[in-house]
């Protein structure tokens, strides 16, 4: 089957904007509230989330990016390469959105979970993401900020690609 | 993805270029967690590690045991003196007799050399080699290029000399290995009787003046005179040995270019190496040992990621 768009460029941005603003609903002025992104590709996500919302409200937002691989439970069933972790604020009694651009098995959000833990004990732990593929969860784990929920099959893959990286913005639903 | 193209790290000679860069790559994420408040990862949670050191340490020993801590293994620590080697058993049974505790990997340290890599065909376990005899450190090597790697960026084209005890030297052995498949060119420096007759054969240079090996270095790596392991006099006397190829401050700051120094450790300051050299800007002998922790949970990492 042909790969079917999801979302892509201007709705893409529409929802985004979205989400910034729900997280505002919540968090106000992110006096007390970090993001963290996860790797490898949840960081794109994050850093954009941190960019408008730093034009929204006009001030400085800390966000770090957070790898989880040495904290997995499958890494010696399948090849992991770690990645960078780049966390450079304490985030002892501080508000977390942690960020990721799927949400599938909820796996990668239980490690990070665990690996945030080496940075302090915040007060709130809040999980946004771009795509929830539901009903497919190893763990009982939900996000709280979500930009679009599909339903999809195990044998098929959800991939986001992002501008900085891939040169165009494009949620796509592949068969594998 | 990637992964290591062994089972067990033996020694340099057996893997890979891909290989050492995976080690070395791995090893810059280690070092960011061991310098967290947290510097602990579950990684290992469910592997247990035997370190087994037929031969005396200190440095590498404890720098094992803290990347298996750290990678949150369980280990068991083992040493000849205080062992029934004394009383007569061989290397396989008691190595059996600890992997019959169900043990997923050992880390070994014996006088012979190949002791490691007879052990990989005898038993299920992983090794790692933390030195055999006068043939192989490979986690020694690791640590010095990343160390090397930290200081100076891309080993390609660098010049480094090794210098002392090339003879009695598994350090040597496996730093001109990895260097050597980083891209780096070596030369070896000491009295004519330290210097193995075919050295040149693993396409290094020898040079028997150490101010002229200074000269053409960009970093130095130093090397202890293995006495324990001379069994007939190499040299006339631990005086005129430090008069012709011990490094001190005067030396070092009449070359013409800041060079890097290095020491594998121990070090018997005054024989090869002087305090305030040891102790200078230009020394990383620390970072070295730093890094050590960092390199060893890479290894471990990698290894126990093998199916």
């Amino acid at each position: 089957m042909k790969p079917r768009v999801l979302l892509e460029n201007k709705q893409l941005e529409i929802t985004l904007t979205r989400l910034c603003y729900q997280l505002i609903e919540v968090h106000n002025d992110f006096s007390n509230t970090v993001i963290i992104g996860l790797q490898p590709r949840g960081i794109y996500l994050a850093h954009r989330i941190q960019k408008l919302l730093e034009g929204i409200l006009k001030k400085k937002i800390d966000c770090g990016d957070l790898d989880t691989t040495f904290y997995r439970d499958d890494f010696r069933k399948k090849e992991l390469k770690p990645n960078k972790t780049n966390i450079d604020f304490i985030i002892e009694d501080k508000y977390v959105v942690l960020v990721d651009d799927v949400l599938f098995t909820g796996r990668t959000i239980r490690a990070g979970l665990d690996a945030m833990l080496a940075f302090g004990r915040p007060s709130d732990v809040e999980l946004l993401v771009l795509v929830d593929r539901r009903f497919s969860r190893h763990v009982p784990i939900q996000a709280k900020y979500i930009g679009l929920v599909i339903d999809s099959i195990e044998t098929q893959n959800v991939k986001v690609d992002w501008k900085e990286l891939d040169g165009k913005d494009r949620v796509t639903l592949i068969d594998k | 993805m990637s992964n290591l193209s062994v089972n067990h790290l033996l020694g340099i000679k057996y893997i890979t270029k891909t290989d050492i860069e995976l080690i070395l790559d791995t090893a810059t994420n280690f070092k960011e967690v061991i310098n967290r408040p947290i510097k602990k990862v579950p990684s290992l949670r469910d592997l247990t590690v035997a370190n087994l050191f037929f031969e005396n340490s200190t440095r590498t020993r404890l720098s094992f045991e803290l990347a298996q801590k750290r990678l949150s293994a369980d280990v068991v620590n083992f040493s000849a003196s205080s062992s029934s080697v004394k009383k007569g058993e061989t290397l396989i049974d008691t190595v059996n007799n600890i992997l019959a505790m169900k043990v997923d990997m050992v880390v070994m340290r014996h006088s012979s050399a190949g002791a490691a890599e007879f052990l990989s065909k005898k038993v299920k376990a992983k090794i790692v080699n933390a030195g055999d005899g006068a043939h192989e450190h490979p986690t020694q090597a690791l640590l010095d290029a990343f160390s090397m790697q930290e200081k100076l960026g891309n080993l390609k084209g660098r010049k480094i000399a090794i210098i002392g005890d090339i003879l009695h030297s598994r350090v040597a052995l496996s730093n001109i290995f990895c260097l050597q498949k980083l891209g780096a060119e070596v030369k070896v420096c000491g009295p004519k009787t330290l210097i193995p007759k075919y050295i040149e054969s693993l396409g290094v240079t020898v040079e028997t003046d150490l101010r002229k090996a200074l000269e053409w270095c960009d970093v130095a790596n130093m090397l202890r005179i293995q006495l324990e392991r001379q069994d007939i006099k190499f040299f006339p006397s631990i005086r005129e040995y430090t008069m012709l190829y011990g490094l001190d401050k005067t030396l070092l700051d009449s070359l013409s270019k800041k060079i890097v120094i290095m020491h594998p450790g121990p070090i018997n300051r005054g024989v090869e190496i002087t305090s305030d050299v040891a102790d200078s800007d230009q020394s990383i002998i620390l970072d070295q040992v730093e890094n050590g922790v960092a390199v060893r949970m890479a290894v471990m990492f990698l290894l126990a990621g093998r199916q």
